[in-house]
């Protein structure tokens, strides 16, 4: 099971993984991130390149589910603009056993952090924005998946 | 080709997108870049630090010398930030 969606409404994180516990593996792991309040930021706009990014993110499904084995995997991610404290994506797997669906889970969400044409744009209290930057630790993390 | 730019390139371009004929000269993503920085103070200003910018040619991740042939679009844009 594979499910990968861009979303412009809200990511309703239960019902997204309720179809991975019913696959009849032991494990199901999930990472959610969250639109985070740094300093006086009131929402996220995110923009994304829409002829790639569904493709992008099927293709790091389908990596993760051959390297994992995992039965399932869910991958949700807003675009538009994102309250504080509101989801901008999902990450779900689903295996037999604890170590796959973690891996595989910190997998996803690194590598899709660092590939899938997203971009962030902060907006303050005061009407201001600003473009947020891409971090070095972050393609640290994602090349730390490359054998 | 169809060029495409994202986020803060797409801010100091100007456009979303626009159609362009490029010179045959032109071999890589690279060429293409300098050939656009000297078609106005807009491209030169979003094109100033090639660190900052990442690129994909037909919705493929590419790099600065990467082979224009045959490719209908490329994409300029910062470094991804979702997630």
């Amino acid at each position: 099971m594979k499910i990968v969606r861009i979303d412009v409404g809200s990511i309703d994180s239960a019902a997204e993984l309720a179809p991975l516990a019913a696959l009849g593996g032991g494990a199901v792991a999930s990472f959610t991130g969250i639109a985070r309040d740094d300093g006086d930021v009131v929402a996220i706009e995110l923009e994304h390149y829409p002829a790639m990014t569904t493709a992008s993110l099927n293709a790091l499904a389908d990596e993760a589910v051959v390297r994992w084995s995992l039965l399932g995997t869910v991958l949700v991610h807003r675009v538009g603009v994102v309250k504080v404290g509101e989801p901008i994506v999902l990450v779900g797997t689903a295996a037999s056993h604890r170590a796959e669906a973690l891996e595989a889970c910190a997998f996803l969400i690194d590598r899709l952090k660092t590939e899938a044409p997203f971009w962030k744009k902060e907006h303050r209290a005061d009407g201001s924005s600003a473009w947020v930057e891409a971090k070095g630790s972050d393609d640290a993390r994602a090349d730390k998946w490359r054998n | 080709m169809r060029l495409v730019y994202f986020a803060l390139v797409r801010e100091a371009v100007g456009l979303d997108s626009e159609i362009r004929e490029l010179p045959e000269a032109l071999e890589t993503v690279g060429d293409c870049l300098s050939w656009l920085t000297a078609q106005g103070d807009n491209y030169a200003a979003a094109f100033a630090d090639p660190s900052r910018l990442r690129f994909a040619l037909d919705q493929q991740m590419a790099r600065a010398d990467s082979l224009l042939k045959g490719a209908g679009e490329l994409a300029i844009f910062p470094p991804v930030t979702g997630g």
